[in-house]
């Protein structure tokens, strides 16, 4: 086996290696093995000082002890990183789990409708099918979408548009496409824009993707129980979007993860089957990409408002 | 004419599986969620029961231990019909009591329909 210089190169390369695996330096299993290397090597010639030159025996032992104290604590974090590494391991193969989970579903209503539209001969039934096959044909649609969005996002390849954005709009057209889907869980959609509201600058599909996200979720958590109002207002340079819900909130412990990426709350398996967790982790890059901000306020059981912030278009 | 209880959230399913068996011969007993379906066991006694195992309010692995522990309901044979197939979702199934355990994917109607008579006849 012959090595060129560049392989041997990258080899060394920890910090592109590191940077790949998407931690640091000091989680960097080879880098710290190569600094274990480097102490080790370091220690044998200092040995031999040592032992050439006739230290105080005290000073051999100190600095014995303070040598293999630094290899303890370097062993340590190594462990670590392997823990790390496994866990983020882990999480793909969670991630695969729900992935199939989600596809499984529509395809499992796509595969038997499909069957009783085979053996209907009624034509006017047949549309009933159809219909079906294209509400599950969409959602699965979406679910591939937002993977691959999500795959985009990580690779740092989403390009934005950055053009004069009337939010009002947006929102209105958005609330107007989630009426029917409001009514069928007995939710009411309430709005509160203010009167005049200037144009912010952000990508107006992205945007949008992000206010049907949010809205969809406020009417998911809220089923049966449900009010949504949807405010529109201007801080000093901004302007301020709010989707407040009376759902069912999110626990305190959970709080953290609500942003992050194939998060689903414990509580959701059990009230949703929708959905992979990338819908606010996505929401979340199109906002930091926009130079906005996210946030959200929530108590378990009292309902949770998720609410983003958009620059105002320079006049 | 056989009574069949389907324990399922997903309304298109219900809808499609419900006609389906219905068509076949069987009396559909319908519940959208596992307290509904819970309840409906006990109630109408039927000869078979379908169950999801992602279920708003109680999990399906809820509903059938419950189901398990009732005296009035535990000889009913259970079908777990889901999306789930970890091993270890098959193993909790059946070591809870379920008959048969189903990937929704996996089976067309007919093969369903298949597995119901076979367990109806045992």
């Amino acid at each position: 086996m012959s090595l060129s210089f560049k392989e041997i190169f990258e080899q060394f390369n920890f910090v592109s290696q590191a940077k790949k695996y998407n931690i640091s330096l000091w989680q960097h299993p080879p880098f710290l093995f190569f600094i274990i290397g480097l102490i080790i090597i370091g220690t044998i010639i200092l040995s031999y000082i040592i032992g050439t030159r006739y230290f105080p025996q005290e000073y051999v032992a100190l600095g014995i002890l303070l040598i293999t104290a630094i290899l303890f604590s370097i062993n340590y974090i190594i462990t670590n990183s392997f823990e790390r590494l496994a866990e983020v391991n882990l999480m793909k193969s969670e991630f695969i789990d729900i992935i199939s989970h989600q596809l499984r579903t529509p395809l499992a209503n796509l595969k038997w409708t499909i069957d009783l539209a085979l053996k209907e001969h009624d034509g006017d039934k047949k549309e009933d099918f159809f219909k079906i096959v294209q509400e599950q044909n969409e959602k699965m649609l979406k679910l591939v979408n937002d993977m691959v969005y999500t795959s985009r996002i990580e690779q740092g390849k989403w390009t934005f548009k950055k053009e004069e954005i009337d939010l009002k709009m947006i929102v209105e057209k958005i609330i107007q496409e989630f009426l029917a889907f409001a009514q069928s869980n007995n939710v009411k959609i309430k709005v509160d824009f203010e009167e005049t509201l200037p144009k912010v600058f952000a990508d107006s599909q992205k945007i949008s993707h992000v206010v049907s996200n949010l809205l969809s979720n406020a009417i998911r958590y809220s089923k049966g129980r449900g009010e949504v109002i949807v405010k529109l207002s201007k801080t000093d340079n901004r302007i301020h979007c709010e989707i407040k819900d009376n759902g069912v909130g999110i626990p305190k412990q959970e709080k953290i993860y609500i942003f992050s990426k194939f998060f689903r709350g414990k509580n959701i398996l059990k009230y949703r089957t929708e959905g992979m967790g990338l819908g606010l982790f996505i929401s979340k890059s199109i906002i930091d990409a926009s130079g906005g901000k996210i946030a959200f306020q929530s108590e378990e059981g009292k309902g949770s408002t998720f609410w983003f912030e958009l620059p105002i278009a320079p006049e | 004419m056989k009574k069949i209880l389907f324990i399922e959230d997903e309304f298109t399913l219900q809808k499609s599986m419900g006609e389906f068996l219905e068509k076949a011969g069987f009396k559909i007993i319908q519940a959208l969620d596992g307290e509904i379906g819970l309840n409906l066991a006990e109630k109408e006694k039927p000869d078979l029961i379908l169950l999801d195992l992602i279920l708003p309010k109680i999990s399906g692995f809820e509903v059938l231990k419950r189901l398990k522990e009732n005296k009035e309901t535990k000889d009913i044979p259970v079908i777990i019909l889901t999306n789930l197939e970890e091993s270890t979702d098959v193993g909790k199934s059946l070591e809870l009591g379920a008959t048969t355990y189903l990937v929704k994917s996996d089976q067309s109607l007919d093969d369903v329909l298949e597995r119901i008579k076979e367990t109806l006849r045992e």
